[in-house]
C-alpha cells in the first residue's frame, strides 16, 4: 500500500467513537481497573485524530512518511490503544492482555512495547519538548508529515511545556500541533484548584500559537478544529484545547465524582457496556 | 596575600585546568565534531545557550544548519535531542555538567536512556573545575548518572583523548554522557602512546610501589604525581579509566591483583557514588582486597575561589597527591 491510510466518514467518526470507547471498557473489564474515565473523554478527540486527520499505515506503524502522535500522557494509553485497535494497529483480541504481564499493552504507554505507540510517555510534561525535536528532525529531513502532540491540563503545570510552547514557537514550527485535553480533572482534585492555567488559549497565544478551544466531545467541531489548525499557512505551532468531560458517553460513570482514577466495581464493566451499547450510533 | 605571590582569580567560565607552560590545543571538542560531521550529514549539534562555553561553537560555524541553539532551558534541550534523535539524527547535545546532571535528568533518563536513543550529552565544568562555588561545580555529575540504566558514561583526560573520544561515541550507538574539558585543554597523553577504546582502562605507566587508578584531569595528575614520586624512590603505576561505565572490570582487577601493591583511586569528583566506589566494589566482588584509599572531594559543597587554589585546598592537585601518597605508603 502506497497511500496513507485515509477515511471517509462512513463509518461515522461518532461510530468510531463509540467502539473506541467500547474497546476501552473492555481493556478495563479485563484488568479491573484502569484510567477509563479520561479514555471515555479523549474517545471523540481520538476518532476524529485516527479517522480524518491523521496519515498513517496500519500495517505499517513506522512507516517515514506517517504523522506522529505522541501520546504526553502516558496513563491514556488505555485511549490510545483502544484508538489503534479501531485503526487496526493492534488486533482487537489482544485488547484481553491490557496490563498482564508480558503485554504489549502496558497501564502506561511506552514506545519500546506497543506499535504505533511514538514515545514514553508517563513522566508528565516530556512529550512537547519531544514533539520539537521531531518536528525540527522533519523539517531537517523536508518531511510533510505533522507531530501531533496529545497532553492533559495537569501536564501545564509542569514548567518544561513552557520551554517547549515557547521554543516551537521561535522555530516557527508550523508541523506541530499540540491537543490538550481539559477535562479539569487531576489526581488531586479539578486543575484549575490547584494550579490553574487560565486563561488557557490567550496564553497559548500570547506564546506565539495558532490557538482555538472547542467542545472536545463535539466531534464535528474538533474536526472543524483540526481541519483549521492543518491548513492554516501561519509559520507557527497550533494548539487545540479541547474541554472533555471525564467518562463520556457512560453518565452513571460520568456523574461518580473524584474520577482520575475512577473505581469501577467488578459488575458495574458490564453495566457500563450495556449502557453504551445502548447508546449505539452506527 | 603573601609579597610576590601572584594573584590568582577565579576565572569560572575559563576554567583552564593547564598549568604553567604546559602544551595545549584549543577546543578539541569543537574541532573533533566539525571533523566527524563533514562525513556525518545526521551529527546535528544542539545547546542550552552554553555553545560557546563547551566548544560547540565551532561546530556551529562549520555547519551552521545543523546547529540547534535551544535557549536557556536544558529540559527542552534533552526533550527535544530525543526527538531529533528519533527522527534519526545524532544530536551532541551539550550543557554545563550541573545543568545536565541536576536539572535535566528526568528527561535523560525516561526520555532518552529508556529508550536507548543515540544521544551524546556532552558536559563542560565537570567535577570541580569552576571556581564559582557550588552552582556550576558538578562534584557528584557521576554519582547522578552511574546509576541510569543504558547510559555510557565517559570521562576523558586530555586534548588527545577528547578528540579520539568523539568518534569512538558517535560510533557506539546509543546515549552517551561525556566529561569535557574545554577551551585550551592540556596535551599529556601523546607522550605514552595512547589510544582511546571506548569500554577499555590502560596502563599508562606500570610500577611496584603503589597502583593509582583514575579518570578524566586525575589522570594526568597522577602522572605527574608518579614523577614526583620518583624523587622518594616510589614507583607508581598509574591506570587510565576514562570509561566511566561499563566498567573495565577485567582491567581493573588484573591491575589490582599485583600482590603487595596498594590501590588508590583518583577522580575530580565526590568520593560517593564515583570511579573511586565503582572500583572499591570491583575488587570486593572480585575477592581482590589491597590496602585501599581514595584521593577525591569531600561530600560537601564546595568552597568558591581560584581553581589552584581550590585543587590543593580539595586534595586533588599534584602537590597535594604527592603528599598524600608519602604520607600514605
Amino acid at each position: 500500500m502506497t497511500q496513507p491510510t485515509r477515511f471517509s466518514n462512513a463509518p461515522s467518526l461518532a461510530a468510531r467513537a463509540w467502539r473506541i470507547r467500547r474497546h476501552a471498557l473492555r481493556m478495563g473489564e479485563v484488568q479491573g481497573q484502569g484510567y477509563i474515565a479520561q479514555a471515555l473523554g479523549i474517545a471523540d478527540v481520538l476518532a476524529v485524530a485516527y479517522f480524518h486527520a491523521l496519515a498513517y499505515r496500519a500495517e505499517d506503524p513506522a512507516w517515514e512518511g506517517r504523522d506522529r502522535f505522541l501520546l504526553s500522557i502516558g496513563h491514556y494509553a488505555i485511549a490510545l490503544y483502544a484508538a489503534l485497535i479501531e485503526a487496526g494497529v493492534i488486533p482487537e483480541e489482544e485488547l484481553e492482555t491490557y496490563g498482564a504481564d508480558d503485554s504489549r499493552l502496558p497501564m502506561s504507554g511506552m514506545a519500546t512495547y506497543t506499535p504505533g505507540m511514538e514515545i514514553s510517555g508517563g513522566s508528565l510534561g516530556q512529550g512537547l519538548g519531544m514533539a520539537v525535536g521531531m518536528a525540527l528532525g522533519l523539517k531537517r529531513k523536508t518531511s510533510p508529515a505533522f507531530v501531533y502532540n496529545l497532553m492533559s491540563d495537569g501536564e501545564l503545570g509542569e514548567g518544561a511545556t513552557w520551554e517547549a510552547a515557547m521554543s516551537a514557537a521561535h522555530w516557527k514550527l508550523d508541523n506541530l500541533i499540540c491537543v490538550v485535553d481539559f477535562n479539569n480533572q487531576q489526581a488531586d482534585g479539578p486543575s484549575t484548584d490547584m494550579l490553574c492555567s487560565e486563561p488557557l488559549a490567550p496564553k497559548w497565544a500570547a506564546f506565539g500559537w495558532h490557538a482555538q478551544r472547542v467542545d472536545g466531545n463535539d466531534i464535528d467541531a474538533v474536526r472543524a478544529a483540526f481541519d483549521a489548525a492543518r491548513a492554516l499557512t501561519a509559520p507557527q505551532p497550533r494548539v487545540i484545547i479541547c474541554d472533555t468531560r471525564m467518562a463520556k458517553g457512560v453518565p452513571f460513570l460520568e456523574a461518580r465524582d473524584r474520577n482520575h482514577f475512577l473505581r469501577v466495581e467488578a459488575d458495574e464493566w458490564a453495566k457500563a457496556l450495556d449502557v453504551l451499547d445502548a447508546g449505539r450510533v452506527s | 596575600m603573601s609579597a610576590g605571590k601572584p594573584r590568582l582569580t577565579t576565572s569560572a567560565m575559563i576554567a583552564s585546568i593547564a598549568s604553567e607552560g604546559q602544551r595545549t590545543k584549543p577546543a578539541p571538542f569543537g574541532h573533533a565534531l566539525a571533523a566527524l560531521a563533514a562525513d556525518r550529514p545526521d551529527i546535528v549539534g544542539m545547546t542550552a545557550d552554553l555553545g560557546k562555553y563547551t566548544d560547540l561553537h565551532i561546530f556551529a560555524k562549520a555547519f551552521p544548519d545543523r546547529y540547534y541553539q535551544m535557549g536557556m532551558a536544558e529540559q527542552l534541550l534533552m526533550g527535544a535531542a530525543a526527538g531529533m534523535a528519533r527522527e534519526g539524527f545524532m544530536p551532541f547535545a551539550t550543557t554545563y555538567a550541573v545543568f545536565a546532571a541536576r536539572r535535566a535528568y528526568d528527561f535523560i533518563c525516561l526520555g532518552i536512556a529508556e529508550e536507548k536513543l543515540n544521544v551524546k550529552i556532552v558536559c563542560a565544568l565537570p567535577g570541580l573545575t569552576s571556581g564559582y562555588g557550588p552552582s556550576h561545580q558538578a562534584t557528584e555529575d557521576l554519582a547522578i548518572f552511574r546509576g541510569m540504566p543504558e547510559l555510557t558514561i565517559v570521562d576523558p583526560c586530555d586534548a588527545l583523548e577528547i578528540e579520539q573520544a568523539v568518534p569512538a561515541i558517535a560510533a557506539h550507538r546509543g546515549p552517551v554522557y561525556m566529561r569535557l574539558l574545554r577551551g585550551n585543554v592540556p596535551l599529556v597523553l601523546d607522550e605514552y602512546n595512547y589510544r582511546f577504546e571506548l569500554g577499555k582502562a590502560a596502563l599508562l605507566r606500570d610500577g611496584a610501589d603503589v597502583l593509582i587508578v583514575s579518570s578524566g584531569l586525575m589522570t594526568m595528575r597522577a602522572l605527574e604525581t608518579a614523577n614526583a614520586l620518583r624523587a622518594d624512590r616510589i614507583d607508581a603505576a598509574v591506570l587510565h579509566v576514562p570509561t566511566i561505565k561499563p566498567l573495565d572490570e577485567a582491567t581493573i582487577l588484573t591491575a589490582a591483583a599485583r600482590t603487595g601493591r596498594p590501590v588508590v583511586v583518583a577522580e575530580n569528583h565526590t568520593v560517593i557514588g564515583g570511579l573511586g566506589e565503582a572500583v572499591a566494589a570491583t575488587l570486593l566482588r572480585g575477592g581482590i582486597t589491597p590496602r585501599f584509599r581514595q584521593i577525591g572531594l569531600p561530600d560537601a559543597f564546595l568552597d568558591a575561589g581560584a581553581l589552584p587554589t581550590l585543587h590543593d585546598r580539595y586534595g586533588i592537585s599534584t602537590d597535594a597527591m604527592v603528599q598524600t601518597l608519602r604520607a600514605w605508603l
